[in-house]
């Protein structure tokens, strides 16, 4: 492609695609660049490549159908968008969750938001070539997918929460895996950290590379540890804490230069604050309920349903009608690994919603991505896509 | 208080490159030697010799509970293929012959290429007539019609294969609870 630059000049520009978008591939994007021997001149992202249609499909469907579709938002750490969104139906019929499932949601919230970061940390290194990083991070991630099947009955797709609940209380030994895992997991980030920190390579190529301000951060509405890493101190944890984050004691991680090394290891930080959260909430993990007992939102115990009339009536009614939260709007945004997630739902009064409308994290991180990388090299601009973790089934819903 | 990311200037021995190639080596040795010494530790499966080891309530095919008689415990209540979000179950009822019954199933099929293993008919039946908790998550075949698994194949199953503890019930209706739902099955409050 022939381009007169600005200078009056005809330049000659190659142009390709970027990104992965194999039809076969669980996530897609494409990002249309104009090279310039091997810098990239422009860059153009494109929003809508994998068509997913969730917010159309949950109009079809109860409040409780929706639960499925949001694991598969961003799978990485499918429970914390289970989280989310029970929690704006939650709030929009203003229940009050019992202490265990509170901290429950805390526990697993958390321990997902670490593997989250595992697998964005891995991915990363890997495209700078460092492939054993991936593998340290992914034993350790492995042993909390068999804490998943535990917990979830299920790997990837959980679907562990429930409105007004859990799906399944924690079971036998639930303490004792958690701490052997966290454990296992700083062990392989003190493993990883030795082998970069001090690495001449992943310094080279990630230091003031695709560099962000923290203006442009906020301007292009980032959130996250993407917007921390450009040095802003915004972690909805602690401005908006909900689920009791003000009594844990953590820190929110910030960087300085808000360039590729600043948003891996603000990821990396994280991770650590992240498991301390998880120790204090094991701690103060005491039996009890994990079911609201309102009859609007949640299933009566199966003890009941099989016995007492009532509880079966009940049971059909949410079964066949479903939740019908009151007529109205509402916004709730919990902070997922990648960010602010927000689900804006509109109720008619009825038992499917009217409208759900995701905000994910990536969406505006990928807005970003094109001029981002705009004059970086082409082998620049994959471990920043990397590091700002698009996750296409978020991105593109 | 945000701890801020350190930025360290490296020295001129890391800056060398080699030797924290070689101190890097010095990790990934140590691993490997680790595993050779004692292969147990290995995260991977030889896949497909070696099968995971699944928990007895892993989201899996589906099966039908059974009546003491034989006939499958399900009232055709559609309670499961209401509450199913990818609709893949298909019902169709018929008169059970016994009038506390009413009703059961004549045709009972799930589609399992739709179906996404969420568990959500499992918690919406009211008489645990349906589990997930075959343990069989990987299945292989080769016509789609073949996944289409009807009412007799979900309700032959082995009872050795499931033993009948406190926390699983094989003939009453119950899930956990199982001596109590066994007693209102017995005096006829059950459902
Ligand atoms: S597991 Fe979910 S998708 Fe599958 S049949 Fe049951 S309700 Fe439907
Ligand atoms: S399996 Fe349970 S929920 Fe489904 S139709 Fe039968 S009795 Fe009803």
């Amino acid at each position: 492609m022939k381009v007169e630059n600005p200078a009056g000049d005809i330049v000659e520009l190659m142009t390709i695609n970027l990104g992965p978008s194999h039809p076969a591939t669980h996530g897609t994007l494409r990002a249309f660049c104009a090279l310039d021997g091997e810098t990239v001149s422009a860059a153009a992202c494109e929003m809508g490549y994998l068509h997913r249609g969730f917010e159309k499909m949950v109009e079809q469907g109860t409040y409780s159908m929706v639960l499925p579709y949001t694991d598969r938002l961003n799978y990485c750490s499918a429970m914390l968008n289970n989280i989310g969104f029970c929690k704006a139906v939650e709030t929009m019929f203003g229940i009050e969750l019992p202490e265990r499932c509170v901290r429950l949601r805390v526990i697993i919230g958390e321990l997902s938001r670490v593997i989250d970061h595992l697998v964005c940390i891995g991915a990363n290194l890997v495209d700078l070539g460092a492939m054993t990083n991936f593998w340290y991070f992914f034993n350790p991630r492995e042993s909390v997918y068999k804490i998943w099947e535990k917990i979830s009955g299920a790997r990837l797709t959980n679907t562990w929460t429930r409105i007004g609940g859990l799906y399944r209380d924690a079971y036998d030994g639930f303490s004792d895996d958690i701490r052997a895992v966290v454990t296992k997991i700083e062990h392989a980030i003190a493993e990883v950290r030795a082998l970069i920190e001090h690495n001449k390579i992943f310094l080279d190529r990630t230091k003031d590379v695709c560099v962000v301000s923290a203006e442009d951060a906020i301007s292009w509405g980032w959130t996250g540890p993407c917007l921390r890493a450009c040095g802003v101190d915004r972690d909805l944890r602690k401005d908006e804490p909900y689920y009791g984050y003000e009594t844990y004691d953590f820190d929110t991680v910030i960087g300085t230069t808000g360039d590729t090394y600043d948003r891996v290891m603000v990821r990396m930080l994280e991770m650590i604050e992240s498991i301390s959260i998880i120790r204090q909430a094991l701690d103060k993990l005491e039996d009890g309920p994990i079911n609201s007992t309102d009859a609007r939102v949640r299933l009566p115990n199966k003890q009941a349903v099989y016995h007492d009339m009532e509880a079966l009536i009940n049971q059909f009614k949410l079964i066949y009608e479903g939740v019908r939260p009151p007529p109205g709007e509402h916004y709730d945004a919990t902070e997922a690994a990648n960010g602010e997630l927000g689900f804006f739902v509109v109720s008619d009064g009825g038992t499917n919603p009217y409208k759900v409308k995701v905000r994910p994290p990536c969406f505006t991180q990928y807005a970003a991505f094109g001029e981002m990388i705009e004059g970086s090299l082409v082998a620049d601009a994959l471990p920043t896509l990397a590091s700002i973790n698009i996750i296409a089934g978020e991105l593109d819903r | 208080m945000a701890k801020v990311v350190a930025r360290p200037e490296l020295t001129w021995a890391e800056r060398l490159y080699f030797v924290e190639i070689f101190k890097g080596m010095k990790l990934t040795i140590g691993h490997a030697l680790k595993t050779l010494s004692n292969p147990d530790t290995l995260t991977t499966l030889v896949y497909p010799e070696v099968q995971p080891d699944l928990p007895q309530d892993y989201r899996s095919r589906h099966r039908l509970m059974k009546r003491p008689d034989g006939d499958p415990r399900c009232v055709a209540c559609y309670m499961c293929s209401t509450a199913c979000p990818a609709r893949c179950i298909e019902i169709e009822a018929e008169e059970a012959g016994d009038h506390h019954i009413e009703k059961r199933p004549a045709v009972f099929n799930i589609d399992l290429l739709l179906c996404i293993y969420c568990g959500m008919c499992v918690e919406a039946c009211p008489c645990d007539a349906i589990r997930m908790d075959t343990k069989k998550a990987i299945l292989v075949d080769d016509a789609r019609h073949k996944f289409i698994i009807s009412r007799d194949q979900m309700l032959d199953w082995d009872p050795s294969d499931y033993p009948d503890t406190d926390v699983t019930s094989q003939e009453a209706p119950g899930g956990k609870l199982n001596e109590e739902a066994r007693k209102a099955f017995e005096s006829g409050t059950g459902h």
